[in-house]
Formats: structure tokens, sequence, C-alpha cells
């Protein structure tokens, strides 16, 4: 019988099946941050438990950790604590890489693990962190996982789970000019609501998929749990492969050629059957802004702000009231017509090579406009950073007032020194749209570099398309 | 963990779709190293009407009169009654130490997010999902009776309202047995050593690059 890639990558991984369906599935690579680990060693070390294969785990801080004046460390003790303290449980532990504040390739954990080869096709992938879903775009099957889950990876190096339902989401044809990963992200999310994935193993495929680089596809991926799937993937083809020749701790030589055999075979068969299949045309999906305070609230760049009184449901229509007067913003004005203060180019979701690049381009030659009060760009390792720095982007970014930072979350959620005021209204390359995810009273509007850019240009919305 | 059996519980409303993680507990309290002492800040924003910081007495904060979890008879409240989609966003296990360390032991919605969902067996809190109509139903009769009790019989995978109505809920065999019992997964899974070891030699010896 066709199998989907999720029957691949799950049976590959059973241990062990319960009755009731619950499987033990054995995990090969667990990343730990500062944030969702340090109960989860406590616990170990309360039970008088070893780690099971410390090998496994690649580590760095990344939510708590400044992104400025790094001289200084960390001012704020208790972030300064539980940075510490995750260095302290990994120096006990151990690790197959470690990354700590400061380091060359420290960053954003999702961004640091496939960047050195640490995520390769084939693997389940887990974290204490919903955005681990990003290593799917290397045909893995990755997890975010609570602290309790965190434990117990580390004490049995398994994970207790249920197999989810499959869902295909394919996008065919060619992407408009300026239309990028982050537009299908938010496009598909529009379409199917943040719950519209819950349950589900989401699989993204069809000739866009397959046409976008690897950067484009951990966007995607990273995105598959705000559409409310635990996981995302894509399956693995040549550009996979290539991605990962020579990276640190991937396989190489003989081996490597061995291993991308096997790799080869991850995808779905011809005919596998999917619980569900959703259809998008890949012209049809235009630059996104979100509007609200779900990542489902989103519209295309020529739209208005949408209005309630035309919402027949009353729970969503009190939702989107809520939203709108949380977000400052009146119904049925044009989404362009709205002002910014601040721009965040960053987080997991758009702060690799190749979303830099896409911003730099927007902004080479330009200047920030004079409302907005903060523009910056926050590199999500620091390999990516250095990368930038070789061609230059950080003189294009500087040059027109854009901030250029040290790598970490920052302000996708506002951990560290980075945040919005009560009241400010930013243009954000992240993931979440939260109330008070960016800094409490904060209104986040989500979108792709390009379109972050083009806002930072003209102080408010803009069709990254009128920018030549 | 601690049992979980029965509960016969005051109700709190939570009419809201989509309540996620960050709600439930802002981010700056994720700076604890600890798992305990959450309550306090649980729905920070919302209950309280100044920016509440980690470490903080939080007795004294002037709190919102409109948030339905301070009212008065709400208070003492187990049972979470709520809408779709409760939980999503970050993975945050915070979520639910500061659910259960508020008080409530049972949440009653139309849908969990799944991490969220998983979340609350780790942690002897049960949700139940519920169709839309037994919900809208329980948030009309919460509404119009003070002091509104339910009782909840995991044994039996039941609800009893107090007219003597019974709702059946469903329930993973798995994951019942270690509400029941209150045991922690990892011994459990721990009697399995010996067939993870052969699992995990076998794949070593066939994708040795997976363990560089
Ligand atoms: S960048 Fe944002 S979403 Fe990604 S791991 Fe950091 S805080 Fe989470």
């Amino acid at each position: 019988m066709p199998k989907t890639l999720y029957d691949k990558l799950w049976e590959s991984h059973v241990v062990r099946v319960e009755e009731d369906g619950t499987a033990l599935l054995y995990i090969d690579r667990h990343l730990i941050h500062e944030v969702t680990s340090p109960q989860a060693f406590e616990g170990l070390k309360l039970a008088n438990r070893q780690a099971w294969r410390p090998s496994s785990i690649v580590s760095t801080p990344d939510h708590n950790t400044p992104t400025d004046h790094w001289d200084e460390g960390i001012v704020d003790p208790v972030s300064r604590l539980q940075v510490e303290t995750l260095d302290a449980n990994i120096r006990e532990v151990g690790a197959l890489a470690y990354y700590p504040f400061k380091d060359l390739r420290h960053g954003v954990l999702h961004v640091v693990g496939p960047e050195n080869g640490a995520t390769l096709p084939g693997m389940t992938v887990v974290c204490g962190d919903s955005h681990t879903a990003t290593h799917g775009a290397f045909a893995c099957l990755a997890h975010g996982i609570g602290t309790s889950e965190v434990e117990h990876v580390l004490a049995t190096q398994c994970l207790l789970q249920k197999k989810m339902k499959s869902m295909l989401v394919r996008v065919e044809g060619r992407l408009g000019k300026g239309v990028t990963a982050k537009d299908i992200a938010l496009a598909v999310i529009g379409r199917i609501g943040t719950a519209g994935g819950t349950g589900y193993a989401i699989e993204f495929g069809g000739s866009t998929i397959r046409g976008l680089s690897m950067e484009g596809r951990m966007t995607l991926c990273n995105m598959a749990i705000e559409a409310g799937a635990r996981v995302g993937f894509v399956a693995c083809d040549e550009t996979t492969i290539q991605y990962l020749r020579n990276r640190l701790f991937g396989p190489k030589g003989e081996q490597f050629e061995q291993a991308a055999a096997y790799w080869r075979t991850l995808k779905s068969d011809e005919g596998a059957v999917f619980d569900a299949v959703v259809d998008f045309d890949a012209a049809q999906i235009q630059p996104q802004v979100s509007w609200g305070t779900s990542p489902e609230m989103v519209i295309t760049i020529a739209e208005n702000i949408p209005d309630p009184a035309a919402e027949k449901d009353p729970v969503k229509r009190e939702g989107m009231e809520r939203a709108l007067q949380y977000m400052g913003l009146t119904p049925n004005v044009p989404i362009k017509s709205v002002k910014i203060d601040k721009v965040f180019i960053g987080s997991c979701t758009n702060s690799r090579i190749e979303d830099l690049r896409e911003a730099a381009a927007v902004v080479k030659g330009r200047s920030v406009a004079a409302n907005v009060k903060l523009a910056m760009v926050v590199p999500g390792s620091g390999l990516v950073k250095q990368q930038a720095e070789q061609e230059g982007l950080d003189k294009i970014f500087k040059a027109a007032g854009f901030e250029w930072r040290e790598p970490g979350c920052s302000m996708c959620l506002a951990m560290n020194a980075d945040r919005l005021a009560p009241g400010e209204r930013c243009a954000s390359t992240s993931n979440r749209n939260f109330e008070g995810r960016q800094g409490p009273g904060g209104r986040t509007h989500l979108l792709s570099p390009g379109m972050a850019a083009a806002a930072a240009i003209a102080g408010h919305f803009a069709d990254v398309r009128d920018l030549p | 963990m601690e049992k979980f059996v029965h509960l016969d519980g005051l109700v709190a409303p939570l009419d809201r779709n989509n309540i996620d993680t960050d709600a439930i507990i802002p981010k700056q309290f994720l700076k604890s190293i600890k798992r305990s002492g959450f309550g306090p800040n649980a729905f920070d924003e919302w209950r309280y009407m100044d920016f509440g910081e980690p470490g903080q007495d939080c007795t004294h904060r002037p709190k919102n009169p409109d948030f339905v979890l301070n009212k008065a008879r709400y208070q003492g409240a187990q049972i979470l009654l709520t809408r779709q989609n409760f939980g999503c966003g970050s993975s945050r296990e915070h979520a639910p130490w500061a659910l259960l360390d508020f008080g409530f032991r049972v949440i009653l919605a139309e849908s969990f997010a799944d991490i969220f969902f998983n979340n609350c067996y780790k942690n002897g809190i049960l949700p139940i999902v519920l169709p839309a109509g037994d919900i809208e139903e329980l948030f009309r009769l919460t509404d119009a009776t003070i002091g509104y009790k339910l009782t909840v019989d995991l044994p039996e995978q039941v609800i009893v309202r107090p007219d003597g109505r019974r709702i059946a809920f469903n329930i993973d065999t798995f994951r019942k047995e270690c509400l029941l019992n209150g045991w922690d997964d990892i011994g459990l899974t721990l009697r399995h050593a010996n067939q993870i070891k052969v699992f995990e030699d076998k794949r070593r010896a066939e994708q040795p690059w997976l363990f560089a």
C-alpha cells in the first residue's frame, strides 16, 4: 500500500505500541534552550536518573539573550540565571554541541540546528518549543514538546505519541514577484484557521513547494504550528540534499552518498492517501499582512481592515471586535494607510540569510521613514550575521537607518530588552501576533521580510511590488 | 503527579475562542527555573490593571474588576469552561502549571491545541472535549446559576450536571490509567529500557550518521 511521508517517518521510529495505540517513538535529535529545560533537568536529577544519550542534544540559549551591548553581558538577573542554569546543566549532562551566549554559532535554536547539519532527513527532532516544526523542512518528524516531555526524552530517548491524521497542503504553480514562503504560510493559516491543522501532521507539497529553497521551506514549516499542526514537513529532494553537503554534523564522503540514497526515499508514495487535502494556486497568493491578534486574522496588502458587522458567528464577531480594539484599528480602511512605529526583521521564521537578502534588496539606496522609531534586523545566528556582513548587507541596512543587532529571539517574544511599548505598532517578520507578544500592549502585524522592509521605507504598510 | 479520580467542583467560564498560552501565562514569568508558583500570574495581563513582573507579590496589585475570574462568584473554581482551540501557541508547560496552581483540575472546551492538551495530562489536569451544544448549554447554566458545580467522574468517563443530566466523554485508555494512578510516565517507559536499547543499536548500525 502506498505510504505517506508521515507513515514512513512514523513507522521508522516506533519502538513499541500500547494497546490503545499510544506509541513509544525513538528520538534522534533533542534541541534544548534555556526557557523550557531547567525544570526538566531538575526533575531528572531529583529522580536520580541519567540522560539516555547526551550526544543527541544540541543546545544554545536564545530567548533571553540581549541583541546589543554584549560587552555588558546579560543585565537582567532573572534572565542571566536562566542562561547560567542552562550552561551548568549542559556542562553536567553533556551534549553533541553547546553554543553558549556570544559564541559564533550561537543564535536561535531553529536556525542553528539546520545550518550546522544537526537536522537531517528522516530524523525525529524534538524541542521544548512549538516552532520545532521548522525542522520538518528536511523531511523530519519535528515536534514541539512540553517540559515534562523534555524530561521524558532526556531520560528515555523516547516520546509517547499517538499517530496523528495526515493533511496534504498542496500548492501548485508559480509564485508572483515579491510573494514568498511567508505569504504562503499566512495565506494557508488565513484559509484553514489557527485550529485547522489541529490533530494533523501537515505535509506541504506541490510544485511551488518543490521550487522553494530550504530557507523558504523552513519558514513555511515553522508556521505549521500557527495552523494548529504540531508538525509540518516537506519531502526530501535534491534541494534538501544539496543544502546538507559539508555541514558540520552531517555525514561526509562515502557516508553522505549512502545517507542521500536513503533520504531520497523520504517522500509520499504515488497514490498515498491523506485524511485531508487542501489545494492552493500559487498565482492567487498575494503579499499578506495580519491585522488582528491571531495569525488567522490576515488579509492581502490590497485589502481593507475587515468589518465585524459582516461576521455572522457571534463568538467570532466578538473576537474580531476585541482584536480591532486591541490593535487600535478601524474597519473598512485600507491596510496600506495604517502607519507603523517599529520594524522587526528576525525570528526563527525569517532571520536566515535569504530573508536578510530579500529585505536588503528592498532597502538598498532608500531610508527608513521619519515616523518609524526603530527598525531592527536581528540575524538568526552568528553564522548568518557573519555571512550577511561578508555580503555587505549590514551596510545596506545601517545606511538606511536600521539597527544591525546580534543574534537571538529578540522582539519575536520580547523576553529580553527588545520590546514594544504599549500601543506601538510593529511590522514584524515573526510568527505570532498575540496580545502582548512583543511587549504588553504592543501591536504586531505579521508579514514577509520584503514587506517589512517596504513598510519601514514607507512608514506605513506598503506593497513590496510597488518598490521596484 | 497528583492522581485524578473524581471532582466535584465550581465552574468558571472564559467565553473566548483561541486563548493562547501567552495569555495564560505571559512570557516574563517564563524566566523562572521552578515549576511552581505560577498561579498568581495566570492570565496576568487580563487579571491585573498593572504590568506584572516576576518575583513580585501579587496580593496588593490592582485587579481588573471586569475580568471574569476576578468575580467573587467564581473564586475557588476548579473547572474551567471555554470554547475552541484553547491553549494554542507556545508549547510552554508553564501554562498548565499556572492553571493548576490557580486551582483548575478540569478544563472543558470544544477543542484544544495539541501540545497544550498533552501537557495537561502530564500535570494531573483533565482536559475534556465536548460538543459545541453541550458547551453552549454549560455557559448558559453557569451564567444563570451562582455556585454552578459539576461532578467529573473519570472512571466512568462522565460529567454529571446538578439536574442529573450526564455527559459522557472520551479519553485514551493509557492517559486515563496514568491520571487515575498518578503515574509518572518516565518510570513506565523505563520498564521498556531493553526494547529501546535494541531499537537504538539497530538504528545506529543502519544509519550511523545519526549518531555523529
Ligand atoms: S524566534 Fe520566536 S518563535 Fe522562534 S524560538 Fe525564538 S521566541 Fe520562539
